[in-house]
């Protein structure tokens, strides 16, 4: 309280609840479904703008004004200065109604929310395994984007993604411009053969069990579905990966994001304010309540 | 500290003060079923106070609902429709008289995860309470197990306790020396009062030190062994997943926002959740973590026995038995309490 | 204990634990003793030893149907969702079963939420069931330390003081106007038969809202109801709401705010009775868990009288009898539709 009152010499408290007025700068349809769009977001406010500064693996609230709020991973990295991405699946009530969305349209931005990956302490000087499925790559790509921005701060990077079809790789146009990288190696799989698809077929967890490196110095970011992270375990246990290495993100429904409302709780901690990155063997402590 | 003494007609005196300039509230007794609480003092309407506390909590006053968060226009042709703004806030002193020991611990309970809240900031730096310190522990009643006391002054501004005839008024911070000023009456009780109120306590057989308070001791206790107890479904099987006993707490504080416009204004409103209700964790996949009624009931009281403490210490209770009093089908926290405690 | 609970208590404890013991129920839905004066706990007893905590007195308040669906559920082998139906019958659930409740277990076969067939129900004629809340009125608010029971009286232990309080004052008003106060189906009958009633003044309560004028009647309603907290404990009470996702609860579309805005809650309120609508027996659930103390079945009880007035019917006497509101007839009155 005293804290408080001495950053706001006139005693105004921070408002965390209020959204900055932004405005939607680009859309774009990843999926061949077209359940999934990519949004480019921009400040309206220069002050908002300087302010803003995010970690990879940091979410924040897309704010429709009389629609409500949603908790959306931050899709770009905190490098690529003047863009915040979001890629948001259409779901519920305020996900279709952004969907519906054009160019230049009004929305609000609250955040950034969370913890974000450790990029800058506990995986620095790593060898990194990004492994993702499906529509949970969006804050992987921030980490990524993130680590080859700042490539000399860390080793060896695997990149192993899944998805149904070709038509529901996130990034496309991103992941051919990696796989021609010499200093990362990416591995993109489908689900089963597809025509027109020369790349790897198979789950995830069985990629991951081929390619995946050792555990030496190591560290594995692991965002898809439950079922996706529960068979990548195994064969990554199986050369020697143990929990504290594996970070993982969980998600619950939130509604402030601060901590405070009581929505998101995995036992005692907050998924929007102690998370949403955890490692797994934090999350093996905890109730299953996610 | 000041204390001063004070007749029943001073205590009048100094509510009548208050009245003319600001809100005052108090419990009154009205209507159907005996039924006890807050209302709006107006002259010829006077607080009468019962043992025990009213029906609804403090929290009412702190944590109103509906609280608006931010107004917008939601006129399209308006170059700011959309944008959210908090509204002002109108620094108005309200007073909360007739506030028991329990209530008014509740609120620095709650103070402790809204440490950043604006609004509850707002509220509480706008708000001032007046405590009346209990002579009668109700069957109810049990703050003396959760770390409180029958004559605890924590949160409040004044604390008033009968001595025979008259009473004796703490005035414990700024905001109470400013009331006892503009109640205008009262005489300084004498240097030796203090000790002359902790000996009446001593004397009166009121519980002087809150030695049950089960928070270190759950604090300390494993997390998934308590999670894990076999007693859970037992307390949850009669629960009807009301939500009665979160609403009525005083340490009960989640809540949900939702959007509303009306025409063309529109504003952000949260109002009191209960994590007792199957939406509280819906997933918009259809997905639910806390899906049973059995996850539900334990998770309230693992927030306020196990969870609360280890994130700020004490436990998210203050015993005073509103739950118990009010709950359709009889589940009590003080078993729950003892069950968890033998884990 | 009076002697007619006390001899009711002991017949279901015996009846419970017999049909524990040989199997022929798997579990025991009745009431226990609750931890303050004037609470019982709804109770599921599976083995006999726990048939011995079963009570009867005059504050069961709480309608067991209302748990039956959950009960049942639970007896039957855990299976997926996608996993056929066990074959053979499934295990049977045994229930308390006053007037009222038998009435709302018709109503829950009719509307396909439980099975006859399941059930083994004992049946007791009811007495009344008393209010928490007259009780707490009659002593003023204070802090009620004990309750003893007699025949026809309540002793209530209050500041170390004794008030004796007629028994029959402090009933509910849903039991004081209750004209079936026997199980309509039962498989046994514990105690005594309360026999038929017959009440003059059945729908006096709602006369007298009925008698104010449109704007007495709504000031009325909307007095009572901005006490409510939208704690739902009405609802959760009500043997009648088993939607999977209630009205009030649904987010697509949303058809009513979910604060104490007065608009939102006269909306629950009103919605939330019409549903009871043909269905409600007055059994009283959710005014004696309202924990505002709010008239909440002044409502459902208009709706029970339009009912019987209008289509001649009442709720759960009859299994065979079809749902008034499902229902059509070239008899119905329509002065809804035709005016005149």
């Amino acid at each position: 309280m005293t804290k408080q009152t001495a950053d706001n010499p006139n005693n105004q408290m921070v408002n965390s609840y209020t959204p900055f007025p932004a405005r939607i700068d680009d859309i774009l349809v990843e999926t061949e479904d077209g359940n999934l769009k990519t949004f480019r977001i921009v400040l309206e406010n220069q002050k908002d703008i300087s302010k803003w500064n995010h970690v990879p693996g940091q979410f924040a609230m897309l704010s429709l004004a009389g629609r409500g709020e949603i908790p959306i991973g931050i899709a770009s990295s905190p490098t690529e200065k003047g863009r915040i991405l979001f890629t948001v699946n259409r779901a519920g009530v305020v996900t279709k109604a952004l969907h519906q969305m054009e160019t230049g349209s009004r929305i609000g931005v609250r955040g950034p929310l969370g913890n974000g990956f450790p990029v800058d302490s506990d995986l620095k000087g790593k060898n990194i395994v990004i492994i993702a499925g499906g529509f949970a790559f969006t804050t992987l790509r921030a980490t990524l984007v993130y680590m080859l921005a700042n490539r000399d701060n860390y080793g060896k990077i695997t990149v192993i993604y899944g998805a149904r079809t070709p038509g529901m790789l996130l990034y496309r146009d991103e992941l051919k411009e990696w796989a021609g990288r010499n200093d990362l190696e990416v591995h993109v799989t489908i689900d089963s053969e597809a025509p027109g698809w020369d790349g790897l077929v198979g789950f995830v967890p069985t990629i991951a069990g081929e390619v995946a490196p050792s555990p030496e110095n190591a560290a594995a970011l692991i965002c898809g579905p439950p079922i996706m992270i529960k068979f990548t375990m195994p064969p990554l246990e199986k050369i020697g990966w143990t929990d504290d290495q594996v970070y993982l993100s969980l998600e619950n429904r939130m509604k402030c994001g601060l901590g405070v409302c009581g929505h998101c709780n995995v036992g005692p901690v907050y998924v929007c304010k102690d998370g949403p990155v955890f490692t797994r063997e934090q999350v093996q402590r905890l109730p299953v309540e996610f | 500290m000041k204390i001063l003494k004070l007749e029943k007609s001073d205590l009048d005196k100094w509510l009548a003060e208050w009245m003319k300039s600001s809100p005052v509230y108090a419990p009154v007794q009205s209507g159907f079923g005996s039924f006890y609480d807050w209302a709006r003092l107006e002259q010829g309407r006077m607080p009468e106070l019962l043992p025990g506390v009213p029906k609804s909590s403090i929290k009412t006053f702190l944590f109103p609902q509906p609280e608006t968060l931010e107004e917008f226009s939601a006129d399209p042709a308006d170059p700011s429709a959309f944008i959210l703004k908090a509204p002002k806030t109108a620094e108005q002193l309200t007073i909360i008289a007739g506030v028991r020991p329990c209530d008014a611990r509740s609120v620095s309970l709650n103070a402790l995860p809204y440490a950043k809240d604006p609004y509850y900031s707002n509220r509480l730096r706008n708000t001032a309470l007046v405590g009346f310190t209990c002579e009668t522990q109700c069957s109810t009643c049990f703050c003396t197990r959760t770390g409180g006391l029958p004559t605890g002054t924590e949160g409040l501004d004044i604390a008033i306790t009968r001595m025979d005839n008259t009473f004796l008024a703490e005035i414990l911070t700024q905001k109470g020396e400013l009331l006892a000023e503009a109640g205008r009456t009262g005489t300084d009780a004498g240097g030796d009062a203090l000790s002359r109120l902790e000996q009446s306590r001593k004397n009166s057989g009121s519980p002087v030190s809150s030695a049950d308070d089960p928070a270190p001791i759950l604090r300390e206790k494993d997390l998934m062994a308590l999670y894990q107890a076999p007693f859970w479904q037992e307390i949850a099987e009669p629960c009807l997943n009301c939500g009665a006993c979160t609403f009525l707490c005083p340490t009960c504080y989640c809540f949900d926002i939702q959007d509303e416009v009306i025409r063309d204004r529109g504003r952000r409103i949260r109002y009191w959740d209960s994590c007792m209700f199957p939406l509280f964790t819906l997933h918009a996949s259809g997905h639910n973590p806390r899906g049973l009624k059995l996850q539900r009931v334990r998770n309230r009281f693992m927030h306020k026995l196990k969870y609360f403490p280890e994130r700020f210490g004490p436990i998210s209770c203050v015993g005073c038995g509103r739950c118990i009093r009010e709950c359709p089908v009889n589940i009590d926290i003080r078993e729950v309490y003892t069950d968890l405690l033998a884990i | 204990m009076s002697d007619t609970n006390s001899t009711i208590t002991l017949e279901i404890r015996a009846r419970a634990g017999e049909l524990l013991a040989s199997g022929e129920v798997k579990a025991f839905l009745g009431f226990a003793e609750g931890s303050i004066p004037m609470a019982t706990r709804p109770f599921i007893a599976r083995t006999p030893e726990q048939a011995e905590k079963l009570v009867w007195n005059s504050f069961c308040v709480i309608n067991p149907a209302g748990f039956l669906p959950e009960v049942l559920k639970s007896v039957e082998p855990s299976r997926g969702p996608k996993d056929p139906p066990p074959e053979g019958p499934l295990p049977r659930v045994g229930v308390v079963a006053t007037g009222c409740w038998s009435r709302n277990m018709v109503v829950q076969m009719k509307e396909n939420q439980v099975s006859r067939d399941r059930l083994v129900i004992l049946g007791i004629g009811s007495r009344g069931m008393v209010s928490n809340k007259k009780v707490q009125a009659m002593v003023g608010g204070r802090d009620i330390t004990a309750i003893e029971e007699g025949e026809h009286s309540l002793t209530v232990h209050c500041d170390g003081e004794k008030t004796e309080i007629h028994r029959w004052d402090v009933i509910r008003d849903n039991c004081r106007t209750c004209t079936h106060p026997d199980p309509v189906i039962f498989d046994y009958q514990i105690g005594d038969s309360a026999g038929e009633r017959h009440i003059e003044d059945r729908y006096v309560q709602v006369d007298k809202i009925e008698a104010m004028s449109a704007a007495q009647r709504w000031q009325w309603f909307q007095n009572e109801i901005s006490k409510c907290i939208r704690c739902y404990a009405c609802r959760n009470a009500c043997p009648l709401c088993y939607c999977p996702t209630c009205f009030v609860d649904d987010s697509r579309p949303q058809w009513v705010g979910k604060s104490t805005d007065p608009v939102d809650t006269s909306i629950f309120h009103i919605l939330r009775a019409y549903h009871c609508a043909g269905r409600c027996t007055d059994c009283g659930a959710c005014e004696s868990v309202c924990p505002m103390g709010i008239r909440l079945r002044i409502l459902t009880k208009k709706l029970e009288k339009d009912v019987l007035e209008m289509y001649g019917s009442e709720a759960g006497l009859d299994l065979e009898a079809p749902l008034p509101l499902a229902t059509y007839t070239m008899n119905d009155p329509q002065q809804f539709i035709i005016k005149g």
